[in-house]
């Protein structure tokens, strides 16, 4: 296997990006060193099915996504420009076929991308040298392939896939509690002192409440439950609810050695890409931020003007339904860069009430460069729509909140109000707007069942996927496996034996 | 040296052709691409295999957008991605994307591929004929717009060369009157094959706009297909409810009648078409009927009565989809069950959403009739 395919760059576009380099650290941007590579649109497409790396694992979804890769291109529809990952050294890959024009745009993007990866707070945990550590992967699991065949791995890798998201994507920035060991219960213990009822004397019936006395009898049954709840707790783990759903089956899931390996690989890789969901709106935003001030500035000939402007509308396009990340972080970082400028913060203007006297407020402060580049370094998409959102901007950009109506079956317009759009978008960037999962117990019902939670936030799970993917969760425990959910306000029970699946409401 | 990729590509494929891990198949989602082709939107097949994963279902769900609009303006249908703010989640890497166009040929021959439509064989009746010029020969005289640049020049060089004059070291060639050739045409006798796609759809209530919309892509890829394959292809539309019209392409997806269902009335008209416009010796006939399955029932009976009498006999193939919808009752699909082994050319399919379009188009098209 090949790793890169070492070609020395074409002189212009060495040219161009020694310039554009050159122009990225004279604006203060900082990164790695970045190796740009040429590549036709196959080998493009090979990278970008592997998520920017030339070596993964063998499976099939890579190849689904290359077919799709190449299928877009050779019917017209898309085409990859670039292409960048996060190591160090940071390698990037342009296509052959653009035009020195589009050569020049991509390579200034890069290096905003680059820039991003280095320093903002989120990435610091990611292995720089990923690389190795893909290659890597894909050895260990083609070893695995030919010891215990393809189709076995395939299956477990797919199983695996299936839960790849359950992980806790803070978890590498903050200390959680160790998770405890999996409780050692005393079997003597548990069996003494089994019957039910509280101690009770023989009596006639109007002697009862002197021989029995209520109160001792109810104190009675309050200490059983006690120590019946305690007993509980004992049998049951984790302590508290567990995110990383993949770390716990990693823990405490009956897998052997190559399946365990595997899994980990799995959760490595996720991990691995986590940021960049957790960024893409800033990322996208400061790289294109960055292509568009060095190219109106520097880079672009008289001639290439209409081609740039073509393509750089053509990337800030926005839909309806969609909001695209390039545009909204690219919008929003010139904002804060302008209201920093005009010094449009602080207590002095939130305070002012005159729309007037805000949208004219100017005091000259010149902190608007200085700004962004502290929010690239310290804000993922989340607390930066968080902190920086205002109404202007919604009624500036027009943005909206849509919401789907069940009885037209379609999604429509349902408000243009600041705090409803801030909302939507933090729930939809919140886990990704998908559902939160956490592990709840790993020795349901006394049995070694596992039982999930979905926390319940508005929006219902969808069933038939969350059916399939307790059949792979049986796959990687061994046992039993039920998640709990609510629908139609009721708290719904979805389980899965290995055989057949129950529902159960209440 | 093979790559990975391949491996990877050649595995997806054989998954999706169902030759291996036959278990993945209800995973596979016959998607689409859409595309542009001038200013209509196409839609491209792709097929893909879906990971489970604990989603969120669509009640209750929304987005953030941007654009103008009023409240209550719907922005998409409700089968589209729920996900509206566009993350992919933890799409691994940057990349940046952009779109271009494609040509209609392009189209067809990618289909074709993909379905692995095998070539339609022309019926041999057809005796229409068309004299093509190709130019294939070369003269020696002929209009100056002809010249043949190439092999002038290469008659020129051997003349200088064998007479001595050509000088290697200033290698000048200066053809004369005698070495210019041209470019000259052969008339030749191509058979041409013409068809005639005729569409018929049910307009009455009971069809929703889904429905249309299903039956609408699957006309394009029809069209594109058969036009793929002759060399002149003429469209009839008809609609019916209770009583039939032909009508032009923009009525026939835009009409919404109410009335009940006569599928007869349709196959007058259709008659009625065939016999005056195209005789069946020249053209290749095609007929598409789209229904919801439902009929009057005492109707039925006239129905397949045209059908074996008139249309069936000149028809190369005759297919009829119907497409589930919740108000149909799919009865009359029953009814041409009943006659369907006796005639290789009735094709019948059953269309119940938007990823059966795909296995749909195999089954009518796939016959190479």
């Amino acid at each position: 296997m090949f790793i890169t395919m070492r070609r020395s760059l074409p002189r212009e576009i060495q040219a161009a990006q020694d310039k554009m380099e050159r122009h990225a650290r004279d604006y203060g941007l900082d990164f790695f060193e970045t190796i740009f590579e040429v590549l036709d649109y196959d080998e493009l497409s090979m990278f970008a099915a592997y998520g920017g790396f030339p070596v993964r694992y063998p499976h099939w979804r890579f190849g689904a996504e290359y077919d799709e890769l190449m299928k877009g291109y050779a019917y017209g529809l898309q085409k990859i420009y670039e292409m960048v990952i996060n190591t160090d050294p940071c390698y990037a890959y342009l296509l052959a076929s653009n035009s020195m024009m589009d050569q020049k745009l991509v390579i200034a993007h890069v290096y905003g991308h680059c820039d991003f990866f280095k320093n903002n707070a989120w990435f610091a945990p990611t292995n720089r040298k990923m690389l190795d550590e893909m290659a890597n992967h894909a050895t260990r699991v083609s070893r695995y392939i030919d010891r215990f065949g393809y189709e076995t791995v395939e299956r477990f890798i797919d199983a695996c896939l299936s839960v790849e998201d359950l992980i806790d994507p803070h978890a590498p920035h903050i200390r959680r509690d160790q998770p405890h060991p999996r409780p050692v219960v005393d079997p003597l213990e548990l069996a003494e002192d089994d019957d039910d009822g509280a101690t009770r004397f023989q009596s006639k019936q109007y002697m009862d409440t002197y021989i029995n006395p209520p109160d001792v009898l109810a104190a009675e049954r309050e200490q059983r439950d006690l120590k019946q709840k305690a007993k509980d707790r004992a049998r049951s783990f984790p302590e508290s609810p567990q995110r990383d759903v993949l770390r716990f089956l990693l823990e405490y899931a009956p897998l052997s050695p190559w399946q365990h390996d595997v899994l980990s690989i799995v959760r490595d890789e996720a991990y691995y890409f986590a940021p960049q969901g957790q960024t893409k709106i800033m990322n996208e935003g400061w790289a294109s931020y960055w292509h568009s001030k060095i190219m109106t500035r520097h880079g672009l000939t008289d001639a290439e003007l209409i081609d740039y402007a073509d393509h750089h509308s053509g990337t800030m396009a926005t839909s309806p339904g969609r909001l695209n990340p390039y545009k909204l972080g690219i919008e929003l970082l010139k904002d804060i860069e302008d209201r920093w400028n005009k010094g449009k913060f602080g207590p002095e203007y939130d305070a002012c009430t005159d729309a007037r006297e805000r949208a004219h407020w100017n005091r000259d402060l010149g902190l608007g460069r200085q700004k962004i580049f502290e929010v690239r370094k310290v804000h993922n998409d989340i607390t930066f729509i968080d902190s920086f959102l205002t109404p202007e901007f919604c009624v500036d950009q027009k943005l909206f909140r849509f919401e789907y109506n069940e009885v037209h079956n379609a999604y429509e317009i349902a408000s243009r109000e600041f705090p409803a759009i801030k909302r939507q978008l933090l729930d939809s960037l919140t886990n990704h707007g998908r559902p939160f999962i956490h592990v709840i117990d790993g020795n349901h019902r006394n049995r070694g069942e596992l039982l999930l939670q979905h926390l319940f936030e508005g929006i219902e799970l969808r069933q038939d996927y969350a059916r399939d993917v307790l059949e792979n969760l049986v796959r990687l425990w061994g046992r039993p496996v039920h998640i709990r959910t609510l629908s139609d306000d009721k708290p719904l029970t979805l389980s899965f034996d290995g055989h057949a699946h129950e529902s159960v409401v209440g | 040296m093979t790559r990975g990729i391949d491996n990877d590509f050649n595995r997806f494929k054989q998954i999706v052709r169902g030759k291996v891990r036959e278990n993945l198949k209800k995973y596979i989602t016959h998607g689409e691409m859409l595309g542009r082709q001038g200013r209509s939107i196409v839609s491209i097949p792709v097929s893909n295999i879906d990971i489970p994963h604990f989603r969120h279902g669509k009640k209750g769900s929304g987005g953030a957008g941007q654009g103008d609009g009023e409240i209550g303006q719907s922005i998409g249908q409700g089968d589209a991605d729920g996900e509206g703010t566009g993350q992919a989640g933890s799409e691994p890497g940057e990349r940046h994307f952009r779109e271009v166009e494609v040509s209609l040929a392009e189209l067809a021959e990618m289909l074709g591929r993909e379905l692995e439509l095998p070539r339609i064989e022309p019926r041999g009746k057809n005796r229409l004929s068309t004299q093509k010029d190709k130019y294939n020969t070369i003269r020696r005289r002929g209009p100056e717009s002809l010249r043949h640049l190439k092999r002038t020049y290469k008659r020129a060089l051997k003349r200088m060369i064998s007479a001595g004059v050509y000088d290697p070291e200033n290698p000048v060639v200066i053809p004369e009157r005698d070495d210019r050739l041209y470019r000259g045409a052969n008339s030749i006798v191509q058979p041409e094959t013409n068809a005639a796609i005729v569409y018929v759809m049910d307009v009455s209530g009971s069809m929703t706009d889904e429905q249309k919309s299903i039956v609408r892509t699957e006309a394009f890829w029809i069209d594109t297909w058969l036009r793929s394959q002759y060399d002149g292809v003429e469209i009839r539309y008809v609609i019916h409810d209770a009583i039939a019209k032909a009508v032009d392409e923009d009525t026939f997806y835009h009409t919404k009648e109410s009335g009940g269902t006569r599928i007869s009335s349709a196959y007058r008209v259709v008659r009625d078409i065939l016999n005056d416009e195209f005789p069946s010796d020249d053209w290749n006939i095609y007929v598409f009927q789209f229904s919801d399955g439902d009929n009057w029932g005492e109707d039925n009976r006239l129905c397949l009565e045209i059908l074996e009498g008139d249309l069936l006999p000149v028809c190369n193939a005759f297919c009829y989809g119907q497409v589930e919808s919740p108000y149909g009752s799919g009865e009359f699909l029953k009814e041409l069950r009943t006659i369907q082994a006796k005639y290789d050319n009735l094709i019948l399919s059953e269309i119940e959403n938007k990823d059966a379009i795909y296995g749909s188009i195999k089954q009518f098209l796939g016959k190479g009739k």
